[in-house]
């Protein structure tokens, strides 16, 4: 049995609608955890004066310079003694879930025993970066409470200027669009940075996502400084059956007007069966007796959009692998950028192709280490030093899928144009031989 | 007296998934077909083999106490192989391998307060950060923001009405860590920064501060005889990016802290490239503990859009065909100054055609 309840009136108003309430969870705990009373009482008063009230700290486990994110309270009596005692130390510990958050009730009701004893019992499943949240625990609680999680065979994830934890779609595990094994990429590439993220020591933080299509249900392209996305070479794969019961399902109109008016680059079309091309890049599939879609894949940018809406009767192909994007991320400093096309396609089958994956991390990871300001993100230093710098630096080659139109303006100086072409013409020359 | 002998961390890393999936996920691992949805909150799939799985998604709280867990992992072992996985958007997903036990299971989790839904064109649940809860520099809290945007939006988590999905974030200041969204809550400050003069040499690294301002408006100052910082108050477009390395220069205000609505943001490649999220209004209150000038906003946006959104289009598609003139009309938002963009790479943002929807 805990300590009585400050009174929480605005708190209390989040416990009313149906969505489920954090609020009654938090109360639930409040009956036999101190530190959740105060907690609430700490909570309460942030809603009150509108304003939050923690500040950071250094607090960390043996071996690691981060993963706890340290936090205090800055609500204190008039002799300077916290007025919430139990919560004056409320940090939370950042956790590496599985690829795809999949776990076994063994595993989670072990996290929540370790959580009771040595933390407040409150979870958050998961941070914006992925991690098992662990939040509300005592300075000299930390360590124990990793201890007994480590133990379980879980590591500590990313905070500060170090590679953070990742996050990767479910994937090949219970998706059909899924174009490499996703969890294989994120843990490969992932447990080959774990100094360099729990030990921080980056110019800023480097995130990694692992999406497997270019759906990208992991946002990589938007949240991550290097984005694995899915993509496929070959020509879209068709299943007829499907194609027909989708079509007696949803008919012309649908087929018209979801599946081709929105193609972006207007690679399908409906034909006559008869009508249908043969050329190599060509898929077709017929959705009735007489007629049929043709997809020009050399026309195709694998938006997706036609799988989605058809999904098995139109399918990713075999050649499958992935784009690498590089220097995605939020606003600050200088507003939100998008990853861009580093990697147009790199296969993604064998053990070989995954430890180049983790090459040109490393890779891309030192080159940021070595040439980005402090707390500047890597697309700000793309930025800064111009992309085609930042190509050559990696040692990669250019491509015109790196951009959506060449130059616009004469703003450059050309007088190495010469050397280039020859530089090209002497690759093509050495490819063919 | 002898140091204790700490322990040392093992270094293992991200674990393997594999002890975790669901048997039937770990036989077709790589081998799925395709997939429908038999209806709001459970997703089919079927395997080149004809296996088939069935995975009932459900909301939470994402700040879960231990006895929502353990009630959770208690459902998952009477109906899933004691198996879950979870979303990036904080759903609980259980997969059944028996069509049978699909209804009794989605009759366990409503009876015990957990939506079924957040599928298909539905609106999922909120990409969320900590706020008050947890945050070292909040502007307003996250798990509040979203409980009251939720149970506004319940029915629409439940059903899939929507033209296409409808993904939201929220983020408690301008760093955006809720992230791009069809529909993101995010405060936005109105005020340059307050500066404890007493404090500013005592715990900030004044260099870095200077360095970390978009605008360069901050410079050091001797103030009251003390090194300082100052900020030219013409320059400052208060985005609070001095605050976290220099708590002394307070951003946060109870009034001043304003919230910002931002629509069309898309990752997914579908039909278009992907696109950032653009801002339709701002200088709503932060008015907790509920937030209802916030979510009387995000509503009437989210049913403009409903009701006139075309099949499969996400939000950025329906305004990319109506055109922002038509955006504002239909969902009454003034269209003031603030949203002509002037920051870098801005030009692409404006009409250079005679292309007009009259």
């Amino acid at each position: 049995m805990a300590k009585p309840m400050h009174p929480t009136p605005n708190l209390d108003q989040l416990e009313s609608g149906p969505w489920p309430s954090f609020v009654t969870g938090l109360k639930r705990l409040a009956k036999d955890h101190d530190n959740v009373v105060d907690l609430l009482g700490h909570l309460e008063h942030c809603y009150k004066t509108r304003s939050g009230h923690w500040k950071g700290g250094t607090v960390g486990v043996v071996g690691y310079g981060g993963g706890v994110i340290p936090r205090f309270t800055e609500i204190k009596n008039k002799d300077g003694s916290p007025t919430f005692p139990d919560a004056a130390e409320f940090h939370t510990l950042r956790i590496m879930p599985p690829a795809g958050m999949h776990y076994d009730t063994g595993t989670l009701r072990k996290f929540c025993d370790v959580w009771e004893k040595h933390g407040s019992g409150l979870i958050a499943l998961h941070g914006q970066s992925g991690d098992i949240m662990l939040q509300g625990c005592s300075t000299e609680n930390v360590q124990k409470a990793f201890d007994e999680i480590n133990d379980l065979g879980f590591d500590m994830g990313g905070a500060g200027p170090a590679v953070r934890t990742s996050m990767s779609c479910v994937g090949a595990a219970r998706c059909e669009q899924s174009c490499y094994d996703e969890a294989k990429a994120h843990q490969r590439v992932l447990n080959d940075f774990l100094d360099d993220m729990h030990r921080p020591a980056l110019p800023y933080k480097f995130k990694f996502k692992f999406s497997g299509c270019p759906n990208d249900c992991m946002n990589s392209i938007q949240r991550s400084d290097m984005a694995v996305i899915g993509t496929w070479r070959d020509n879209i794969r068709t299943d007829e059956g499907l194609a027909k019961k989708w079509f007696a399902k949803h008919g012309m109109n649908e087929l018209v007007n979801d599946v081709i008016g929105m193609c972006p680059t207007r690679a399908i079309q409906l034909k006559t069966a008869k009508d249908v091309g043969k050329a190599a890049g060509i898929s077709s599939v017929a959705v009735n007796d007489s007629q049929c879609l043709e997809i020009n894949n050399k026309d195709c940018v694998r938006c997706m959009h036609c799988i989605n809406v058809m999904t098995g009767a139109l399918a990713p192909g075999k050649d499958k692998g992935a784009t690498i994007l590089v220097g995605g991320k939020s606003q600050l400093k200088i507003g939100a950028l998008m990853g861009i096309v580093t990697v147009p396609f790199m296969k993604l089958e064998s053990d070989e192709d995954f430890d180049k994956l983790a090459e040109l991390g490393r890779t891309i990871l030192e080159f940021f280490a070595d040439n980005a300001l402090e707390h500047e993100r890597t697309g700000e230093m793309v930025e800064r030093i111009g992309v085609a710098n930042f190509i050559e630096g990696i040692g990669l080659e250019i491509d015109p899928s790196m951009v959506i139109t060449p130059r616009t303006n004469p703003y450059i100086r050309t007088d190495g144009w010469a050397d280039e072409v020859a530089k090209i013409n002497a690759k093509k020359a050495a490819a063919a031989a | 007296m002898a140091q204790p002998q700490m322990r040392r961390a093992i270094e293992c890393g991200v674990p393997d998934n594999k002890p975790f999936l669901h048997p039937k996920l770990a036989k077709n691992y790589g081998n799925w077909k395709y997939h429908d949805r038999p209806r709001p909150g459970v997703l089919h799939h079927v395997s080149h083999d004809g296996d088939e799985v069935w995975s009932v998604r459900a909301g939470t709280a994402r700040q879960m106490d231990v006895w929502t867990i353990r009630q959770l992992c208690d459902i998952a072992d009477k109906f899933a192989e004691g198996r879950v996985r979870f979303t990036i958007r904080s759903n609980i997903e259980f997969i059944v391998g028996d069509e049978k036990k699909v209804a009794p299971l989605i009759a366990e989790l409503e009876k015990n307060g957990y939506p079924v839904g957040g599928t298909g064109n539905s609106v999922s649940m909120v990409a969320h950060t900590q706020g008050w809860l947890h945050c070292d520099i909040p502007g307003t809290d996250a798990s509040g923001v979203v409980k009251s945007m939720m149970d506004e939006l319940y029915e629409e988590f439940k059903h899939e009405e929507m033209p296409n999905r409808v993904r939201l974030s929220t983020s408690c200041c301008s760093i955006n860590c809720g992230g791009q969204a069809d529909l993101a809550v995010i405060v936005q400050y109105t005020k340059p920064p307050k500066i404890n003069h007493d404090m500013v040499s005592m715990v900030c690294e004044r260099p870095t501060v200077v360095a970390r301002c978009p605008v360069a408006a901050i410079r050091p100052a001797l103030v009251n005889g003390k090194p300082s910082l100052e900020v030219d108050e013409r320059k400052c477009m208060c985005c609070g990016a001095c605050y976290p390395p220099c708590p002394p220069m307070q951003i946060n205000d109870p009034e001043f802290n304003r919230i910002s609505i931002w629509v069309g943001g898309k990752n997914s490649n579908a039909r278009s490239r992907p696109t950032f999220m653009k801002m339709v209004a701002s200088d709503l209150p932060n008015n907790a503990p509920r937030w209802p000038e916030v979510n009387a906003v995000v509503k009437n946006i989210l049913m403009t859009y409903k009701a006139d959104g075309r099949p499969w289009e996400r939000m950025a598609d329906w305004i990319d065909r109506i055109g922002w003139p038509r955006f504002f009309e239909k969902t009454g938002l003034p269209f003031t100054k603030y949203l002509i963009d002037d920051w870098r790479g801005s030009r692409k943002s404006l009409n250079a055609s005679t292309h007009i929807r009259f």
